[in-house]
């Protein structure tokens, strides 16, 4: 578990629409690498197309070369759906399955992906996706039950036990607290912080301080005016970027708002 | 809105890997392109040629080449991109199936319509003449001798105009006022709720219930049997008052509050902000549901067969006794023609009627959505 | 209005107290036309059995059959159950197909015409189906009927085979044509609703196009496609002309592929042109027990369409 990503002039579009321009990064494995910028930057389309989620619109197209350890991505002979049943993703707000319990839930990536699934391989998974999520002593008693009757902390945190389940190498979050409250944003945060002794965690967020907490190392996005590409402007580890940014724009980003 | 229990404290992670646990056999997924679902395609369409000029009944063909398709296209995926893909490929054809399969009797059924009622429909006696006096005797002369159409439909198209029309107004007031209830009056509690699932109810009518009900309710008031356009309309109104309410109900919603409330801000009645400011702004919508609503009921059958009886010729009086309507008028050509030894002119006639009704609907329907394109209010949601 | 106002205080008690005629006679007309809706329920259901009523008491011998009203009406309920049913079984798994394919396989645009063309074949008068199913879909089953009952004769649904087509399995299946319309519709708005953020979350675990709709959107639809169902069934239990006219009536058989079978509307439509006295009052009769059993479907509909089981809907 666990690659490394490099992205290689890395250009997408949708339709005639020219999103993000030339993006160039490393993304390190087993390290927390956060995307931040202001809105419309285009930092949420780059992190979708690290699993090819972006291909969901219609008309969605990229250029240039996204290689997982070594390997395109978009290579001719590569699935999408394999490559997202390698590259797991979290969303902006909860998303349980609403007609599934949470154990089916946590289990549906890997029932999806298997031939077969014993009854103890089912239970043994269950657990320890839920223990990797921080979640297994607040639902053990209650497995059975829709994932709709969590609170909005606990189903993000089922989310992400479901997305771990299937053991990717990289997990993409895309704002993932964004529609919590202080204290589950606290608990997503420490879970972050463990995920990364296994995974390869990439994550977009407004908040520059929830940035500066959890992650290693920092790609700051940008626009020059609505309308345009967005690109990425600078990526360098955290201290660095909140520190002593090279780039001016970095620099007026971070001290316009940061604090 | 509670906050989060505590979260679990950090525990020792021990992960076994995917490979490791005992019971779990994955399935991967390989890639693929679309070309071996196009090449299977194109084989399939080669095999119903093929089928076809071999003499095989051409819709035993299709499923037969569509059975190969699927087969070939589930074999071909699964062998190199994996059982999932081929799966994925099985259910496309078959979702593809389920729209050509309900294509076909649609096209079927359009061309039938235009091309057994077409000629009919531009011959000026069909529109001109009523059935008055017309007998088998004629149709035999127009079938045996080619001698022009005798009798048409021109009575049937003022009795639809006339019933309809009736229908129309009995129900819009009902059905618009009723809305309005609904919406500016009882928004909720439970009288609204009652009407509403009486709504429901009345949709579910039977559109032949209808047509005995206002028999019945004929009967008692005038006499059994009496049957007239009166009888008709009050049929189509049951079914069509339902409608006019449903959608009359949705478009008032969607009026935003803060117009009512900046008229009744200025002090204007409610009434007047009802009557000038919802309802204007509500317009177009409530008109194309009003004419949905007709298209709904216009080519109602059973009812008008069963409380408004059958005409030969031309009445205008819904009053005084049976009138004739288009779809009645087709089912009677259709099912009764004239002469039983010279059927053409009648099932001709029946079916200029069918294409006629058709086309009113389809007119009606498009214009529906035209009023509701073209005078919907800038509400910008 | 405010929204502070509490539902059972009308508007009026915190209001001005003097009362505008105009008003007056809005609130009035709204009222009464809210309630004319009541008023004409309860004149379907009174009328209906005030002339329906002479049958019940009639001498049992008097009645179509000779055997009273119970024995006249119901091979023509089973006649009606059957052919609805078997139009619901074929039309449901066609129209989800064309819902999954409006609102997930096909290209927007694609998909919007193709939902405008179905709800115009909603519209088509049943007339007009009728005459399309006699004319040139019966002749058509013939050969399909003849290896039935060539192949399957042994069954008791296929014993002989109709040379016409005119049987309850072709009025069956046109029914089914008919309301392939209502359950696509709801169908195609319910799949249309499923939250995009299910979607994703299926799509981002690894699911094919296929699995994802099985994971995200048909659990989404499955009360609206259920509602949706038993709409349509009520629709074709009503549906008369369509029956009455491609249908060859004759008494109750299990052969489904020859003469034989009525349905209640169509029964009705068919004889009371030129019905009097009793007989008048047996077809009332049966529209009523048609009314009622349409109603128990339509409610049993609204029933599961409303119905929130906590494994449900979008949070």
């Amino acid at each position: 578990m666990s690659k490394r990503i490099d992205v290689k002039n890395l250009d997408i579009y949708y339709g005639a629409f020219h999103a993000v321009k030339n993006v160039s990064m490393t993304i390190e494995p087993r390290s927390v690498t956060a995307f931040i910028g202001p809105s419309g930057c285009g930092k949420s389309t780059v992190l979708r197309t690290l699993n090819r989620m972006h291909e969901v619109i219609p008309g969605a197209y990229t250029t240039g070369e996204v290689l997982m350890d070594d390997k395109n991505l978009y290579a001719k002979d590569t699935d999408p759906v394999d490559v997202r049943r390698q590259v797991g993703m979290v969303f902006q707000r909860p998303n349980p399955f609403p007609t599934m319990s949470i154990r089916e839930n946590v289990l549906a990536g890997v029932t999806l992906n298997s031939k077969r699934l014993s009854k103890s391989a089912a239970d043994e998974l269950a657990e320890q996706s839920l223990r990797g999520a921080n979640l297994w002593t607040e639902v053990k008693d209650r497995l059975d039950r829709p994932g709709s009757g969590l609170s909005g902390g606990q189903q993000q945190r089922l989310c992400i036990a479901r997305a771990i389940a299937v053991q990717p190498e990289v997990i993409l979050m895309d704002e993932p607290c964004s529609a919590l409250d202080p204290i589950s944003t606290l608990a997503i945060e420490d879970l972050i912080n463990e995920l990364k002794s296994d995974y390869t965690v990439v994550i977009v967020t407004h908040n520059m301080q929830q940035a500066a907490r959890v992650s290693d190392r920092t790609g700051f996005f940008n626009l020059e005016a609505t309308g345009m590409p967005g690109e990425l402007v600078e990526m360098d580890d955290t201290q660095k970027i909140f520190s002593n940014p090279s780039k001016p724009a970095t620099e007026d980003y971070i001290s316009g708002r940061f604090g | 809105m509670s906050l989060d229990t505590a979260p679990t404290p950090p525990q020792e992670r021990k992960q076994r890997k995917l490979s490791e646990i005992e019971g779990v056999e994955l399935e991967v997924v390989r890639a693929s392109s679309n070309r071996l679902s196009l090449l299977a395609l194109g084989g399939a369409a080669v095999l119903l040629v093929l089928l076809v000029v071999l003499g095989l009944n051409p819709a035993l063909a299709l499923v037969a080449a569509f059975v190969v398709y699927l087969g070939v296209v589930f074999v071909a995926y699964r062998n190199t991109a994996g059982p999932r893909v081929a799966r994925d490929h099985v259910f496309r054809g078959l979702v593809g199936a389920a729209f050509v399969l309900a294509v076909v009797p649609l096209l079927s059924l359009l061309w039938t319509v235009v091309s057994q009622g077409g000629p009919t429909l531009v011959d000026p006696a069909f529109l001109n003449q009523t059935m008055n006096g017309v007998t088998g005797l004629q149709d035999q002369a127009t079938q045996r001798d080619g001698a022009p159409l005798i009798g048409g439909a021109y009575h049937a198209v003022i009795g639809t105009l006339v019933i309809t029309g009736i229908a129309a107004l009995i129900s819009v007031p009902i059905g618009v006022f009723t809305a309005i209830f609904l919406v500016e009056y009882q928004p909720k509690g439970r009288v609204s709720q009652v009407i509403r699932f009486l709504v429901d109810v009345m949709t579910g009518i039977p559109s032949i219930v209808a047509g005995l009900f206002a028999f019945a309710l004929w009967a008692v008031l005038f006499g059994i049997g009496t049957k007239n356009g009166f009888a008709g309309a009050v049929a189509l109104s049951v079914l069509m008052i339902s409608t006019v309410v449903r959608n009359s109900e949705e478009m008032l919603r969607i009026v935003p509050n803060e117009l009512r409330e900046a008229s009744l801000a200025l002090g204007v009645p409610k009434w007047r902000t009802i009557a000038k400011v919802v309802l204007p702004t509500a317009a177009s919508g409530l008109a194309s549901g009003v004419t949905l609503a007709i298209a709904r009921v216009i080519g109602e059958t059973a009812p008008l067969l069963v409380a408004v009886g059958y005409a030969r010729g031309l009445n205008v009086d819904p009053s005084q006794g049976p009138m004739n309507t288009l779809a009645v008028y087709a089912y009677y050509m259709f099912t009764k023609p004239l002469s039983p030894g010279f059927r053409e002119p009648s099932l001709d006639r029946a079916w200029a009627a069918a294409l006629m009704l058709v086309l009113i609907v389809v007119v009606l329907n498009l214009s529906a959505r035209v009023i509701a394109k073209a005078f919907a209010p800038k509400t910008g949601r | 209005m405010s929204a502070t106002t509490a539902p059972e205080t009308p508007p009026q008690q915190h209001g001005k107290p003097t009362k505008r005629p105009g008003d007056v006679l809005f609130r009035g007309l709204s009222t009464a036309s809210a309630f004319s809706i009541l008023l004409i329920l309860a004149g379907v259901a009174i009328f209906l059995v005030s002339e329906a009523l002479p049958v019940f008491g009639a001498d049992p011998a008097e009645v179509t059959g000779g055997e009273g009203f119970v024995s006249y009406v119901w091979p023509l309920i089973f006649g009606t159950l059957v052919a609805s049913l078997i139009a619901m079984v074929v039309a449901t798994p066609v129209a989800v197909g064309i819902a999954l394919f409006v609102s997930h396989y096909a290209p927007k645009r694609l998909g919007t015409a193709i939902g405008f063309v179905i709800d115009l074949l909603a519209a088509v008068p049943s007339v007009v189906f009728g005459m399309w199913g006699f004319q040139v879909f019966a002749p058509r089953l013939v050969p399909f009927f003849t290896w039935l009952s060539d192949n399957l004769g042994f069954l008791p649904f296929f014993e002989t085979a109709s040379r016409t087509g005119r049987t309850i399995l072709t009025a069956s299946l046109v029914l089914a044509v008919m309301i392939l319309p209502i359950i696509t519709a709801v169908s195609r708005e319910v799949f249309l609703q499923t939250p995009r953020l299910h979607e994703e979350a299926a799509l981002a675990l690894g699911a094919t196009q296929w699995e994802m709709i099985r994971t995200a959107v048909l659990p989404f639809g499955k009360p609206g496609v259920i509602g949706g169902t038993m709409l349509g069934l009520g629709r074709a239990l009503g549906e008369t002309m369509a029956v009455a006219i491609i249908l060859s009536p004759g008494v109750f058989t299990w052969n489904l592929i020859d003469s034989g079978n009525i349905t209640v509307p169509a029964e009705i439509a068919l004889n009371f042109p030129e019905a009097a006295g009793l007989r008048l009052s047996e077809l009332i009769a049966a529209g009523l027990v048609l009314f009622g059993i349409t109603l128990g479907v339509n409610l049993l509909a609204r029933w599961v369409v409303n119905r929130r089981a906590e494994f449900s809907g979008a949070n």
